[in-house]
């Protein structure tokens, strides 16, 4: 093929970079860092052991239990269930036997996968981070590649250091100018999926810029990649800045001296070239962007708090349907006002919404208020040393006194694996990612919004227009 | 892994969009730290009621379609959660190959490492197929990946696309893994080289 001199993506930078060897279109490429834990990890070390092989990296793997875990203060003796006892043990021989990097549950640096791997500075520019677990387009804030994968990828990572992948195509989506009052990194990736659709970015790994995304913190700019995924795409990424690098620096797992001039000489070059080509190009101006809630059962279902919920003739295609089986199970009528719907249930936690920031966020509407009665208004910090920070800056006292239940740290009621679940029909404000039948529960009903919209609908019970508190 | 040649076998219509791996296999059974046995309780929730007895008018309730192993389904087919626990339990319930016009990355990869065939049609050929699969009569398909063709019941022959990679591997129930390690070395070679330049990684 005739070479081509023309600018490259982020994405392609980084592709470049881990590319061992391509044949056709079937690339085999370097793994940095491979995140792990216990739902999707013991079929994958137990191929391992059937067929003798040993974990090629173990200094590049990293296990922590999260799905599972259990919530409350007894979890160490508690497990909510035999089954999740046996895979959270499993999870603990194999870190021990393979001599891979491991927080167990009662260290303090405990976690969800995907916020313990940039505190620990595990997490850095330029790499190729896996994991068996969607949400794993988190780390793409820092400017790395990032993804999910299944098991059996696992099992490839772990035994050969490197996946088989094909390249995907490059969007990207650019917001530019500033957001209003009361939007957050949450609105924004949602009304981005709002826009393009869950299988918008199907193929495609997304670069999100613009300078909206360049005034988020670290923390949002993870909130809008973790949700790549809730667009369709492989993964998301955003060019490393001296934010990326601020917060870094420092971290346990970050480099130091010599080598950390050396990391930022080289992160400085990581970003899209002028005259790179995006596949897919979508653009959203900031200031359209309004502070948004989901009524359906599809991330995609995104409106803005002032809306009404949408009749099914509003939808074109096989969405009809869908649309129609959504407000059935979501046990809403087209034309009711959004801030009309009453809540049962707050849930504040997750890979999206479970950092330091979000539970600032929540304090800043919740401070001297109090949960609405008969609400079941429930805080669960993404790791023990956001939990920490949360306790001593008395983040956690507010949100105790207002009424919330102050948990300890896992995925929770994000993905129901544990008892943190709604019941039949419980409406639940969530700060989480996925608002899929069942997701919270069977039968749970759940409305995906930001940290401060959740704590919102928390003191008046219903959903509720930040901007009005 | 099983080989994939020939498959001929009841496709279910199932044209739902957004079918996501939460639907496919809820939450509670990820516990198992095996891959067998999901079977009984793919599409959980949408298969038994509260009391956990048969939903009469889910399609794979049907007795003629609960013999199905092909799922004609909706766009962006196996969204949502990483979990292969998805197709473990599509396996386990004896699919072999589902038919849409759209799939989720993570999940037509892990459907590819466990045997089962995701295939991509154009919106026009999906309709027809759905319509076949809609009647019991004309319900039973062909699967020939060896020449890429779907063969409906009234002999029509339809091509389809697929990566050819990965069809060496159905076609072979080749191991991942084991290919990969036959470059070991050029992996050893590419990790020193990356390692002297990246000292940090």
């Amino acid at each position: 093929m005739e070479a081509m001199v023309k600018g490259r993506t982020l994405y392609d930078k980084i592709w470049d970079n881990h590319l061992i060897q391509s044949e056709n279109d079937t690339s085999l490429i370097y793994i940095d860092r491979h995140l792990v834990h216990e739902v999707t990890s013991p079929q994958a070390f137990e191929g391992l052991r059937e067929s003798g092989r040993q974990v090629r990296a173990p200094n590049k793997t990293i296990a922590v239990p999260d799905h599972n875990v259990a919530t409350t203060s007894d979890r160490l003796t508690n497990f909510g269930s035999e089954e999740g006892r046996i895979q959270l043990e499993t999870l603990d021989k194999n870190a021990r036997d393979f001599g891979i990097h491991y927080y167990s549950v009662d260290d303090i640096r405990q976690g969800i996968v995907h916020i313990i791997g940039p505190e620990q500075g595990w997490t850095l520019p330029g790499m190729t981070i896996v994991c068996g677990d969607s949400h794993t387009a988190t780390h793409g804030a820092f400017g790395a590649l990032a993804h999910g994968i299944g098991t059996s990828e696992v099992e490839h990572v772990l035994a050969t250091q490197t996946l088989i992948q094909q390249k995907s195509k490059n969007m990207k989506v650019e917001v530019s100018g500033d957001v209003g009052n009361g939007v957050t990194a949450k609105d924004i990736t949602l009304t981005i999926i709002g826009k393009t659709g869950t299988a918008g970015g199907t193929g495609h790994v997304i670069e999100y810029c613009g300078n909206a995304i360049e005034s988020l913190s670290m923390e949002g700019r993870m909130t809008v990649c973790n949700m790549a995924i809730e667009g369709g795409a492989r993964a998301g990424l955003i060019a490393p800045d001296q934010k990326t690098l601020d917060y870094v620096k420092g971290r346990p797992h970050s480099p130091k001296g010599e080598k950390w001039d050396k990391a930022v000489k080289f992160w400085k070059t990581l970003f899209s070239d002028p005259d790179a080509y995006f596949d897919k190009e979508i653009f959203l101006k900031a200031e359209d962007i309004a502070p948004v809630v989901t009524w359906g059962t599809s991330p995609e279902d995104v409106l803005p708090i002032t809306d009404y919920v949408p009749s099914p003739d509003n939808f074109q295609g096989s969405k009809v349907e869908a649309a129609k089986r959504s407000l059935e199970y979501m046990g809403l009528r087209p034309g009711q006002k959004l801030q009309d719907i009453e809540v049962d249930a707050v849930f504040i936690g997750s890979c999206t919404n479970g950092r330091i920031e979000d539970l600032r966020e929540v304090e800043k509407i919740v401070k001297g208020k109090k949960v609405k009665s008969g609400i079941r208004a429930m805080v669960v910090p993404g790791s023990g040393l956001v939990k920490k920070q949360a306790e001593e800056e008395g983040i956690a006292n507010s949100l105790k006194e207002a009424g919330f239940d102050w948990r300890m740290p896992g995925c929770s009621m994000c993905l129901a694996m544990n008892p943190d679940q709604l019941l039949p029909e419980e409406r639940c404000a969530a700060t989480s990612n996925r608002n899929f039948e069942g997701r919270q529960g069977r039968g749970g009903r759940t409305h995906l919004m930001s940290p401060a919209m959740a704590a919102a609908a928390a003191i008046t019970g219903r959903l509720t227009d930040v901007r009005d508190i | 892994m099983e080989k994939f040649n020939i498959l001929e076998g009841i496709a279910a219509p199932m044209p739902l969009i957004n079918i996501d791996t939460d639907m496919l296999i809820p939450k509670q059974f990820l516990k198992t730290i095996k891959r067998t046995g999901l079977g009984e309780n793919l599409f959980f929730e949408m298969r038994y009621d509260q009391n956990g007895d048969e939903i009469k008018d889910f399609i794979l309730n049907n007795e003629h379609y609960s013999k199905a192993s092909i799922i004609v389904g909706g766009a962006n087919f196996g969204c949502g959660s990483s979990r292969e626990h998805a197709p473990w339990a599509l396996k386990d319930f004896g699919i072999k190959c589902i038919i849409s016009t759209s799939f989720a990355d993570i999940f037509f990869n892990n459907c590819f490492k466990n045997g089962i065939l995701p295939i991509v049609v154009s919106e026009d050929l999906h309709q027809r197929l759905l319509q076949d699969a809609e009647m019991e009569t004309t319900s039973i398909m062909k699967i020939d990946l060896e020449n890429q063709k779907i063969i409906r019941n009234n002999g029509d022959e339809l091509d389809f696309e697929v990566d050819e990679f990965k069809k060496y591997c159905l076609l072979n129930g080749l191991d991942d893994i084991g290919l990969t390690l036959k470059s070991v070395e050029k992996i050893s070679s590419f990790e020193k080289e990356y390692s002297d330049k990246y000292s940090w990684s």
